[in-house]
């Protein structure tokens, strides 16, 4: 058996992330091989890494038998390396050809190479049905276009491996079905492919192997035909110890939140929240499963007012806001909705601010803090140092840069900042990312007890303990679509897996169109 | 007034926009290819009072117009270098790097003039064979007194010094240095999605640092044309503010070289046509102050920047250092 | 020490310190090339500030133009723009101190008057400001491009108006007539005789004073009001700004109004309390140099108010070595202002990895480079 990659022990680290550690990887000659697992769990960065973007700190890269050690892209290049990034390295203003030329011009005075890469592309396009107008300009194409000339351009520099990142986030599902034709093509005439991804069923439905990454770290290599999708979707997630949260039986009482028919799409008209209709009823929990990247990000932006609302209607305490009745963050604060979001570095807090700035985040025009327009100090220090002992921040210095916290701490601060104000709708995105062990057990407790004090909560997270052991109901998102909801004592982690991947029946008319796709 | 004369006031105010013009399309063809790559450079102004003060300081000693104008050069690109140093290696602000390099220059000129040559900051006067001289056409007094065309050639076209011929036929090299060479496909992309060139093997750095040290090659011949051709010697701040009328001509011309050439043109002839119609009175206007037109370019920008004229969209990834991100 | 408190250390003043040092150094090497012994040229420089009660007022005097731009350039950097317009905003600030001046009866009394050209010069240089404000915030037009039209905008339109509507009757210098008595801010040299203090006669009034006040108060708006929140979070991330529910359009364009004000105070030192009339150019190398001084001053009224007193020192100081050497003149101070603004802004973090190195050990940065 030949190898078209091999990588041993590669090690890269970045600050204070471990992106990959230790990681091996084989991939054979002419397959298709899947690589998954969710967000940042260092696919991309190995990937990087092969293609010469970035050094491996350690470890060893072999292409066709042959050792390399690539200090930039074009001797990956060279080695037969295409790459097709997730976000395309394409100039918008540039037309095809332009693009593909760039970095293999042939000459200093472009007319010459530009006719003899035209012929080139013409022989290309044929061979592996990859049609596209040369002289068209990239920004008038479609996405699905766009990421042919990826390829093109890929194949023009003389790849014979193909690696492809993500290349069906952005595609609508005719797209989808064409780019699988293309690889039946590519892989016809010999060509490897590693497809990295998170959506499983695409993995299912194409590749010859799949590898398995968590955290950095290769947890698995597995031939396709012996696994399935809620093994992955398992091995994607990893088994944490079971939390031992002690929960009593809820008593929900009336809707505070109604969600109807929210539609959403990004500035590249792509939708990213499909139909969405859900309500929360007061002391309850609904927990929102998903392997990440499947709206979660969005739906959180929309209902707390940072991101504008397009399509359908929120409805928060009896008062509805359609996409005519624009609101901000602000407004949902002062209709009693408190919002922990995903990211606390990119939007929690200000890691430049002192902790008693943080602390006020969002709460700045509150009364109580304020004279006029004179923001207290005395009484911002004060506030922090309530929310400090009410959720255990540790140190107990007000004055100290936010970012000089550990990121446990970090958190409790932004949820002592939400949670101490009492609001009657809780928003929450992944509550315990990046925390440790001791602190995940508290911040438990603490959203359980909102939700016994009779507010409604959403909870979104990744993690599937999480979701199993706080919610009261789940509902789970997958491509922006819920795919299915259920009450949590019908769940577990086996159907949610199977939800999250969108695979009700074991028969798939879409999976048997990609199988045939492919052979 | 009958038509010759207004013909030859009409030719001669169109020969002050040429001249007028020269240094403008010399600095914002440096602006095009600093900016095109992706690095903001207000820093044109500067470079070229640098410029002006080398090349008259040099053509004083030597008596040598084209060892003034390498000298200049040499100059202009050494400030160059400071500017991709900052913004390129350290990935510093482009903004601030260029305000420095402006006020450095506006300040280094005067103090070194008036080490050297003890004359308030300024240089000596040049006697004709330090400058750049008028060059006739052949055949200029000839067919001077051809109706029409006569004028046209003598006046217009005739009687330039050899910057002014090089600035105008530098244009269309520009252009075809641009769109039709490796270097000017890789220049555009790397302004445009650095990543997409690092991707595809090519050194962002590399590509960017020549950009700009081409830059200060035009910026050079730009200050040498104002302090030594034009005029005949240094004077405090010289350039008046031409590095950033040839950046308001570069945004107008929306960063094309033919745009930009026109842009500048225009900006030239109001500067022109404010010198000639001042204190003239219009009929049924009165005298139209000159301030008000030599405001207009100025206006026009920040009207095209507004986006109600329509929009100048800059390289995308303008002002932005380039650094490899996770 | 801890690897934080290590970084912050070398963050906050070993860096300013060392970049500051660099640009001293640079300048200590151009008086070598133009042969003056920077020692003694230090020495003449700070007599020339400090010898002599006359050579303190001009000090103080250039000091306060200082910190009324510095100020103004602060405050933009806290809202993440950067308002290259202070010259514009500066020079037409003093316009409408004195327009203020001259709209009024010339009887009114001093404590009507004098505020109400402050409040002209407020108002006029905002209005210079408050145009690439709302530009940037709603068409996204580069703020930077926008105010460097605005500088030239107001030069040209400033040569019109002296020369043209403001001209004294039968000057030959383009100046408005003479403010009366009432509108003139009190010298300090006067102000002093009063109680029996006797120094020199000089520049230095009154504005002084408006300048440590407004100081002060820039320092309580950014930092204990709720707007000054705003526009700090802002500036800092854009994206928790609008988590918090900030609205940053409308952030960008009162910041920049304010930033504009504060340019416009230059006008109420150098026309209320020195010139008494408007006159042309009055404003020149203020602006610019107000981005040196906040860079120096790390943008915070303290450290501009310090850093404006040594470019105040700096600028008499310049005076007096043109005086004694024939060779130099004050633009030695424009020099040191474009080295400040390369070493201490642009190339700020130049010193950044060789002190990461040396002072704080790999196994250390391995952990939170990042």
């Amino acid at each position: 058996m030949t190898y078209a990659i091999q990588l041993q022990g590669i090690d890269k680290r970045f600050g204070a992330v471990h992106a990959n550690n230790k990681v091996d990887l084989a991939v054979e000659t002419g397959s298709i091989h899947g690589i998954v697992g969710e967000n940042g769990a260092g696919k991309s960065t190995l990937m990087s890494i092969l293609y010469g973007f970035y050094q491996a700190d350690s470890g060893t890269i072999s292409v066709f038998g042959n050792a390399y050690r690539f200090t930039d892209s074009q001797q990956a290049i060279n080695a037969g390396i295409g790459m097709v990034h997730q976000h395309f390295m394409l100039v918008d203003n540039f037309t095809v050809l332009e693009n593909v030329v760039l970095g293999a011009e042939g000459g200093y005075a472009l007319a010459a190479g530009m006719d003899a890469a035209r012929r080139e592309l013409k022989r290309l396009a044929n061979e592996y049905g990859l049609h596209v107008d040369l002289d068209a300009t990239i920004d008038s194409l479609s996405v699905g276009l766009q990421q042919r000339v990826e390829i093109l351009k890929a194949l023009y520099k003389g790849a014979k491996i193909l690696i492809l990142d993500e290349p069906t986030g952005v595609l609508t599902p005719q797209e989808t079905d064409e780019l699988f034709k293309i690889f039946a093509a590519l892989k016809q005439q010999g060509v490897t492919i590693i497809l990295i991804t998170h959506k499983l069923r695409e993995i299912m439905a194409i590749t010859d192997q799949v590898s398995v990454m968590r955290q950095g770290t290769m947890v698995a290599h597995v031939n396709t035909d012996a696994t399935d999708e809620s093994q992955l979707a398992e091995l994607m997630v990893g088994r944490k110890v079971l939390l031992d949260v002690s929960k009593q039986p809820g008593k929900p009482g009336e809707s505070l939140l109604k969600v109807k028919q929210l539609n959403w799409s990004d500035q590249h008209g792509v939708a990213r929240l499909k139909n969405i209709n859900f309500d929360i009823k007061a002391g309850e929990i609904l927990g929102v499963a998903g392997v990440s990247g499947n709206g979660q990000s969005e739906l959180l932006d929309v209902l707390t007012g940072i991101s504008r609302l397009q399509q359908g209607s929120i409805e928060v305490l009896g008062k509805e806001f359609t996409a005519k009745q624009p609101f901000d963050a602000a407004t949902m604060r002062t209709m009693g909705m408190a919002h922990v979001p995903e990211d606390r570095h990119k939007m929690g807090m200000i890691t430049d601010f002192s902790a008693a700035e943080s602390a006020i985040m969002g709460y700045q025009q509150d009364s109580e803090l304020n004279a006029g327009v004179w923001l207290k100090p005395e009484l911002v220090r004060q506030r922090c140092s309530e929310l400090m002992v009410a959720f255990d921040v540790r140190p107990k210095d007000v004055q100290l840069k936010s970012a000089n916290f550990s990121g446990g701490n970090q958190q409790k601060l932004i949820l002592a900042r939400e949670m101490e104000r009492s609001p009657d709708v809780l928003i929450i995105g992944q509550p315990t990312r990046g925390v440790d062990v001791g602190a995940i057990e508290f911040i438990h407790q603490r959203i359980l007890a909102m939700r016994d004090a009779g507010k409604a909560v959403l909870l979104v997270s990744v993690e599937l303990e999480e979701i199993l052991s706080l919610s009261d109901r789940i509902v789970v998102l997958c491509d922006g679509e819920i795919t299915g909801r259920m009450a949590v004592e019908d769940a577990d982690e086996r159907k949610l897996g199977m939800l999250m991947a969108n695979v009700q029946e074991s028969h798939d008319p879409l999976q048997a169109q990609m199988q045939e796709a492919v052979q | 007034m009958d038509f010759s004369d207004l013909w030859l006031t009409f030719l001669l105010t169109l020969d002050a926009t040429l001249r007028l013009a020269t240094p403008l399309v010399l600095a914002a063809m440096a602006g095009l290819f600093s900016e095109r790559s992706g690095v903001v450079d207000i820093g044109l102004e500067g470079k070229m009072l640098a410029a002006c003060f080398t090349s008259a300081s040099v053509a004083y000693v030597t008596g040598s117009p084209w060892l003034a104008m390498f000298a200049a050069i040499g100059v202009s690109m050494v400030f160059a270098l400071i500017h991709g140093f900052a913004t390129i290696t350290h990935k510093g602000d482009q903004i601030v790097s260029g305000v420095a390099l402006n006020i450095l220059a506006s300040g280094l000129t005067i103090i070194l003039g008036l080490s050297w040559f003890r004359q308030g900051g300024q240089t000596p006067s040049l006697t004709q064979e330090g400058r750049f001289l008028s060059i006739e056409l052949p055949g200029a007094d000839l067919l001077a007194n051809v109706p029409v065309l006569g004028p046209l050639y003598k006046e217009l076209l005739s009687g330039h010094n050899i910057l002014v011929y090089l600035a105008f036929a530098l244009v269309p090299v520009v252009w075809w240095v641009l769109y039709r060479t490796r270097f000017g496909l890789r220049l555009r992309a790397v302004g445009e999605n650095p990543k997409a060139v690092d991707t595809a093997g090519i050194s962002v750095n590399g590509l960017r640092y020549r950009a700009v040290l081409i830059g200060g090659v035009l910026c050079g011949i730009a200050g040498s044309y104002i302090a030594i051709a034009h005029n005949a010697a240094f004077t405090r701040d010289m350039t008046a503010g031409a590095g950033y009328i040839a950046l308001a001509a570069l945004i107008f011309g929306k960063w094309r070289p033919i745009g930009v050439l026109f842009a500048c043109l225009l900006f030239g002839f109001l500067q022109s046509f404010a010198m000639r119609i001042e204190g003239v009175p219009v009929p049924g206007i009165g005298a139209i102050p000159v301030q008000l037109i030599e405001a207009v370019p100025y206006i026009l920008t920040v009207v095209l920047l507004a986006g109600f004229i329509g929009k100048a969209i800059p390289p995308k990834a303008i002002g932005k250092p380039y650094v490899k991100e996770r | 020490m801890s690897r934080d408190r290590k970084l912050a250390w070398i963050n906050g003043l070993l860096l300013p310190l060392l970049n500051v040092l660099t640009a001293f150094a640079a300048t200590a090497v151009l008086f070598l090339l133009i042969n003056v012994n920077p020692w003694e040229a230090a020495q003449t420089l700070l007599y020339g500030a400090f010898g002599y009660s006359e050579g303190v007022g001009y000090t103080f005097y250039y000091t306060t133009n200082f910190i009324f731009t510095g100020l103004a350039v602060a405050v933009a950097f806290h809202a993440g723009l950067f308002n290259i317009g202070g010259e514009g905003q500066a020079y037409i600030g003093g316009l409408g101190a004195g327009l203020v001046v001259f709209a009024l009866f010339p009887e009114l009394s001093p404590l009507v008057m004098i505020p109400a050209s402050i409040v002209g010069a407020l108002v006029f240089g905002a209005a210079w400001a408050v145009g690439p404000g709302y530009l940037q915030a709603y068409r996204g037009s580069h703020i930077v491009i926008t105010t460097i039209m605005f500088n030239f905008l107001a030069a040209t339109l400033m040569v019109y108006l002296m020369s043209k509507v403001l001209l004294e009757p039968g000057q030959m210098t383009p100046q408005s007539r003479l403010f009366p008595d009432n509108a003139w801010l009190p010298f300090v040299h006067d102000v002093l005789a009063n109680f029996g203090i006797k120094v020199d006669r000089s520049p230095l009034n009154m504005s002084i004073l408006l300048a440590l006040v407004v100081a002060i108060l820039v320092w309580f708006f950014l930092w204990q009001t709720r707007w000054g929140y705003a526009i700090r979070a802002t500036g800092r991330n854009a994206t928790a700004a609008t988590y918090a529910g900030i609205n940053q359009k409308k952030i960008i364009v009162v910041t920049m109004c304010i930033s504009g004000a504060l340019a416009g105070l230059v006008g109420i030192n150098e026309l209320l309390g020195y010139h008494h009339r408007i006159i042309m150019n009055f404003h020149v190398g203020y602006g610019f140099g107000g981005i040196a001084v906040a860079l120096m001053g790390r943008n915070h009224p303290f450290g501009i108010v310090i850093a404006a007193l040594l470019f105040g020192i700096l600028y008499q100081g310049g005076a007096e070595l043109a005086f004694e050497w024939s060779n130099i003149s004050r633009d030695i101070v424009v020099v040191m202002q474009g080295l400040v603004i390369l070493f201490c802004g642009a190339l700020e973090y130049m010193y950044k990895p060789w002190l990461m190195r040396w002072l704080v050990p790999v196994s250390d940065s391995a952990k939170g480079a990042a």
